[in-house]
């Protein structure tokens, strides 16, 4: 009895620590965007004057400043979120398709096809930059949303969710009933298949979104006319103007500009998100 | 026989939709990657205005970038910024998987804390990284923390000191993979039989020696798969570090990294050195890739 009452005590001790300790570690990942919120509400003088948990009153003078600087943020926003939206489509429509293709079909050289898809997923798009910068310029298409949103389509990681969703949710006999109804393959793939995948689309439409959004690397290599730059761009413009000169608020209130948004967005989406992590991914 | 030939009709439309895939993938993968590697053997680059080359130089360029000692230069400071933050990361990762997925434990607000830990990994990291420079900037939020706290007299000037500069940038890769390492080896630690657990605690094992004796032998492979894509994800960084330093990698280019160093080959538009540094990046996570593919491919095609 006494034994039992001891190790139920020891399970008590040992909670109160996991929550100390979870408690601990989720406050140092929210402080960094805690303090950006409060100094994005401070003006220059204020910042000057040292550090502090409590907001001030200047937010909306600081995000006016930020839409009145010499870097067009809000025409970096809409430029963002159109390459954004059309890469999470096409990206997640194309390598549903591509997963279709080698979930409902039997045809000569599907697995060797399967095997190249899964064997090119991990090749960095950085390393072909050079001669993706060079097929651009000769194909005039520098200072356009193409080159940064067609690629996508041919997305190895977002077929491998694809095809791991439909294995488990996607039965053939469900495809063979709409065969015999005489539906063509085109209208099956896009009335029977693509609403059963509904969960996969919706997890990987944010993932495909958000690392579109975020993605600085090849945006930075392929515009540099200031109406068609992304925001991640015109953050590093930011970085590399002389720094001494700005208004720190300023400063703040646009790199919140730049965060906040995505963070309202991930709350309201978080269950798809989390659970979407591993969905798709490693087989134990 | 006329049922045979109807399900080959029917199959014709696998290669029909995986036309869009291999045609983009033609145009905008393998063609670019043709041209970096015919450019890797070759010189050109321009000075001001005037274009040098193309000229066929062989091997020259791969020669130039181990002897100049660049390459070594980048690749080892790269590794060291993916250790430094892959070290806690892997440690922080483990501890709150076996937490979560510990039942006798029954940690209320798994969703909560899940949410908040995998936060950091959404965020545009060239927007994060501004944010830690304005943070650490000398007169910054962080040094007057510290000196309001008694702890400091003057600034800190982290940004002119090469371990407090890769620190930062560790702790901000740490930031934003640790969560994503959470969740992948907790689906890893939920997926062993609770059989297994129940036996182990009935003949009066430990939870340290459950750990190490059942979880972590059974964890093996997802623990190799996180092991692996960090690595080749930590050889891609390029966001943090080119935003933070302004691509200059300071102090004394000791926070430059591979990428960073093929942005500034593409930037000036040396094509033959970008070409040669791309293939080399290219048969690294080649060789890395494929111990990935073994595990991932294994019996996937029935």
């Amino acid at each position: 009895m006494s034994e039992r009452k001891q190790k139920t005590g020891g399970i008590k001790v040992r909670r109160a620590i996991c929550y100390i300790v979870l408690i601990l570690i989720s406050a140092f990942c929210l402080f960094w965007f805690y303090i950006l919120f409060i100094n994005a509400t401070r003006s220059n003088d204020e910042l000057g004057r040292g550090f502090t948990l409590v907001p001030s009153t200047h937010l909306v003078e600081n995000f006016n400043n930020v839409f009145h600087s010499s870097i067009p943020v809000v025409r970096g926003m809409i430029n963002s979120l159109i390459v954004a939206t059309l890469t999470a489509v096409l990206s997640v429509y194309f390598s549903t398709m591509t997963a279709y293709a080698i979930h409902a079909y039997r045809f000569k050289g599907r697995k060797a096809i399967f095997t190249f898809i899964l064997a090119i997923m991990m090749i960095p798009s950085q390393v072909t930059a050079l001669g993706f910068i060079n097929l651009m310029r000769d194909m005039h298409l520098t200072n356009s949303f193409i080159p940064l949103i067609i690629p996508s389509i041919a997305a190895p990681v977002t077929f491998f969710f694809m095809k791991q969703y439909m294995d488990s949710n996607l039965p053939g006999s469900l495809l063979e009933a709409a065969r015999m109804d005489g539906a063509g393959e085109f209208m099956t793939f896009n009335r029977i298949c693509l609403p059963l995948m509904g969960p996969a689309i919706s997890v990987q439409l944010i993932f495909t979104f958000v690392s579109s959004w975020n993605n600085y690397f090849m945006p930075a290599l392929i515009l540099d006319d200031a109406n068609k730059r992304t925001l991640p761009i015109q953050i590093a413009m930011f970085r590399s103007a002389d720094w001494l000169k700005f208004d720190m608020g300023q400063v703040y209130a646009m790199i919140a500009f730049a965060i906040f948004p995505v963070i309202i967005v991930y709350l309201i989406l978080s269950k798809n998100i989390v659970g979407g992590v591993t969905a798709g991914g490693v087989k134990e | 026989m006329k049922k045979s030939s109807k399900v080959t009709r029917f199959n014709v439309w696998g290669y029909i939709f995986l036309i869009p895939f291999f045609v983009v993938f033609f145009i905008f993968q393998m063609i670019p990657l043709v041209k970096t590697i015919y450019y890797s053997f070759f010189e050109r680059y321009e000075d001001g205005l005037i274009v040098v080359g193309p000229r066929f130089v062989g091997l020259e360029n791969y020669a130039t970038l181990f002897s100049n000692g660049d390459l070594p230069k980048y690749f080892a400071n790269t590794m060291i910024m993916w250790v430094l933050g892959f070290v806690p990361q892997i440690i922080v990762s483990l501890l709150l998987a076996a937490w979560f997925s510990n039942p006798s434990l029954r940690l209320k607000g798994q969703r909560f804390f899940k949410t908040v830990i995998y936060l950091p990994n959404l965020i545009m990291a060239s927007a994060f990284a501004m944010l830690f420079f304005a943070m650490f900037s000398d007169s910054g939020p962080i040094n007057a923390m510290l000196m309001q706290m008694g702890i400091l007299s003057t600034p800190y000037k982290y940004f002119t000191h090469t371990l407090s500069t890769r620190l930062i940038v560790a702790l901000m890769n740490f930031l934003m993979w640790f969560g994503n390492t959470t969740i992948l080896l907790l689906s890893g630690m939920l997926g062993i039989s609770t059989d297994l657990f129940e036996a182990a605690e009935i003949d009066g094992a430990t939870g340290t020696q459950i750990f190490f004796k059942i979880t972590m032998p059974l964890l093996k492979p997802i623990f190799v798969y996180v092991l692996i894509t960090s690595l080749i994800g930590g050889l891609q960084m390029f966001d943090v570090p080119q935003i933070l330093t302004n691509g200059e990698g300071f102090p004394d280019r000791t926070s430059m990294t591979l990428i960073m160093y093929l942005n500034k080959h593409l930037f000036s538009k040396n094509y033959g050195m970008a070409g040669a540094l791309s293939v080399i990046l290219l048969i690294i996570t080649g060789i890395l890739s494929f111990a990935v593919f073994r595990m991932t491919a294994k019996d996937e095609v029935d």
